[in-house]
């Protein structure tokens, strides 16, 4: 058992604090209130070495560990929960499966410029009829000898619009069913048949892009299937089993971030001529608030230390990520609450948070998707 | 050959968190995040832009201080610097800025090649701004301090800096070797970089002694040190300002004067 950061992690810790203060902060309100896609940060990201932080140098990465990414996400999250949203996003669902299970060749055409940030990847799993059942794929691929015709949708993409590189499942062979008859593939912009559809208009994360893709006739080479032909159930599995991880980090991050401003407000507000933190019932809840985000930081770093030990982690990434996203959203909507009617008026950074807590509930698997894993691990 | 740059950096308190104990004046230091002194971000900062130009220029960062200095010096490395050395020893704990320049002088002496020195103009805890020019006279280099633009001739030898006035600016040109102190307005200093995290530990991060630097022990620490201090204090705040006001210029003036008399300045 050790508690300690690394020298490395402390440094990161540091530098994505600096980072977020000076270039994410300033931005923050004015993007989501404009709903505009952060692309300079994006830039400066993938200038930092944030877009790659868990994959080797190699490959264009940090050579860092999930620890130290899960720091990152945190931060970013608790400052702009779209920017961790997009982060997150590129590096854990779409250079991840990239990373563990594309040949040499996808490695070095894919990989390297996406750790690297000169590429921003997306990953498309969901479709209209395929949400929690993900094995209901209808998105077709079809061989065609000397290339992969592919037909269908996804819907909800998270940097749908301003990705280059996407990964996304399609059914290859309908009888075999989720196991065995999906498969894994990798999609550029611009691929013949490839478009953008509609943009989502969403309760929180208004920063970020999230979007259908549409595939009419898309023609992709045969080079383009990540893993062997059937696995892409599986491949889609092993990532999110990584990737919740991430999303668990960001949840932290929003619910640190509703701490930090509902701290904030409880230390210049008065009412009946004392401090709101001076009153027991606002006082004690922050200090159970305090204590679960505290509890879900413990639980995500335990599931980024087995991931980066190369241990199976997918209950514990489970835990972690219903746990912090119901304390996200509980301390958003009692942080909001001791805001009273400030809480609801837009100037103050409460309400963002407070939409923003509800996205980690929902995508990467519901919490109702998480506690089917988690009890299935439990009560075998 | 490759361009050597030697760069003096200190580890300081956040002055942005800290606080003096009003009874005895002195800086609380419990819980105060250490950080690198800013204007030494801003000396390391210009010695990485020569780096980026050209590349097979070598860096390395001088320090003095307790054994946790290190952190400061792995923090330069992951923002691109070669090498950290610290000079950690009791014998030159309590040092003054007279006694501080021997000790980093002598260090300097012992890694020998260098092209140019880079300081910061001054610490933020001490504000003495002696430091720098100090280890220059010491070690009789030409010097130009409160530097705030920079340029390296392709040459490698020829530099031109601005060199920063109350009212204005002096261009300067000097050569190499020379040492020069920096100013915040010299550059914006870049964030490390995540795969700089990762390389830092890989770097040669050297701590020295005393013994290590071969200083006359009579010229270092506490006891060689020619200045003490006496008290430190917090100065009470200045009054605001009065506005002179009036209906007309005229009106203005008269009260000016009034209010000069009332005073007794004139």
């Amino acid at each position: 058992m050790n508690f300690q950061f690394t020298k490395e992690q402390e440094l990161t810790k540091k530098m994505i604090e600096q980072f977020c203060e000076d270039v994410v902060e300033p931005v923050t309100e004015d993007q989501d209130n404009a709903h505009e896609f952060p692309v300079d940060i994006v830039k400066q990201m993938g200038e930092l070495g944030i877009m790659g932080i868990p994959w080797p140098k190699e490959y264009g990465g940090a050579g860092g560990d999930y620890i130290s990414y899960c720091e990152v996400i945190e931060r970013l999250s608790a400052t702009h929960c779209a920017v961790g949203t997009i982060a997150a996003a590129h590096t854990s669902l779409c250079t991840g499966p990239i990373f563990y299970s594309g040949t040499e060749e996808q490695k070095q055409k894919y990989v390297v410029p996406l750790a690297k940030g000169e590429k921003l990847g997306a990953f498309g799993l969901t479709e209209p009829n395929a949400g929690s059942d993900s094995g209901a794929t209808q998105t077709k691929a079809e061989d065609c000898g000397d290339h992969w015709l592919i037909n269908g949708a996804k819907v909800f993409i998270t940097n749908g619009g301003y990705a280059d590189i996407f990964v996304i499942t399609a059914v290859t062979d309908k009888k075999k069913g989720t196991h065995g008859g999906i498969s894994f593939f990798i999609i550029e912009k611009g691929d013949p048949g490839f478009s953008i559809g509609k943009v989502e208009d969403k309760l929180g994360i208004h920063a970020s892009s999230t979007t259908e893709l549409i595939f009419q006739d898309c023609k992709i080479p045969k080079d383009r299937i990540v893993g062997q032909v059937g696995e892409g159930f599986k491949i889609a599995m092993q990532t999110l089993e990584k990737a919740r991880i991430g999303v668990a980090a960001q949840a932290v991050g929003v619910a640190q971030g509703a701490f930090e401003v509902t701290k904030d407000y409880m230390n210049q507000r008065k009412q009946f001529g004392k401090k709101l933190t001076k009153f027991q019932y606002p006082a004690f809840t922050m200090a159970e608030l305090y204590t679960r985000i505290e509890a879900a930081r413990l639980l995500v770093f335990r599931a980024g230390d087995l991931a980066d030990k190369h241990k199976p982690c997918g209950t514990e990434s489970a835990m972690a990520k219903f746990y912090a996203s119901e304390a996200a959203m509980d301390m958003a909507t009692k942080g909001l609450q001791f805001h009273g009617g400030y809480g609801y008026i837009n100037d103050y950074a409460i309400q963002r948070h407070f939409r923003d807590a509800k996205i980690t509930e929902i995508y990467e698997g519901t919490s109702e998707i998480q506690k089917l894993i988690v009890s299935g691990a439990i009560l075998k | 050959m490759a361009f050597k740059i030697i760069v003096c950096a200190k580890q300081v308190p956040d002055t942005n968190v800290i606080k003096i104990n009003p009874k005895t004046g002195t800086l609380i230091r419990e819980g105060v995040p250490s950080i690198l002194n800013h204007d030494d971000a801003n000396a390391l900062e210009e010695a990485l832009r020569v780096k980026d130009k050209y590349p097979d220029t070598h860096i390395t960062v001088v320090s003095m201080g307790p054994p946790q200095a290190t952190d400061m010096l792995m923090e330069c490395l992951a923002m691109g610097a070669d090498e950290g050395i610290l000079v950690s020893d009791r014998a030159v704990g309590g040092s003054d800025t007279w006694a501080t320049s021997n000790a980093i002088a002598a260090a300097i002496k012992k890694i020998g090649d260098f092209d140019l020195i880079f300081a910061g103009r001054q610490a933020i805890d001490g504000d003495t701004a002696q430091v720098g020019p100090q280890i220059a006279e010491k070690m009789d280099l030409p010097q130009v301090s409160y530097v705030q633009k920079f340029e390296l001739a392709d040459n490698m030898k020829d530099i031109t800096v601005e060199r920063a006035l109350e009212d204005g600016y002096q261009k300067i040109k000097l050569q190499t070797p020379c040492l020069l102190t920096a100013i915040k307005e010299l550059n914006e200093p870049r964030y490390m970089t995540m795969p700089g995290i990762y390389e830092a530990k890989n770097k040669p991060l050297k701590v020295w002694s005393a013994a290590d630097i071969e200083v006359d022990l009579d010229t270092v620490g506490l006891e060689a040190s020619p200045t003490n201090v006496f008290r430190s204090f917090t100065p009470a705040p200045k009054q605001p300002g009065l506005k002179v006001e009036g209906d007309s210029e005229k009106a203005k003036a008269d009260n000016l004067l009034i209010g000069l008399k009332e005073k007794q300045v004139i």
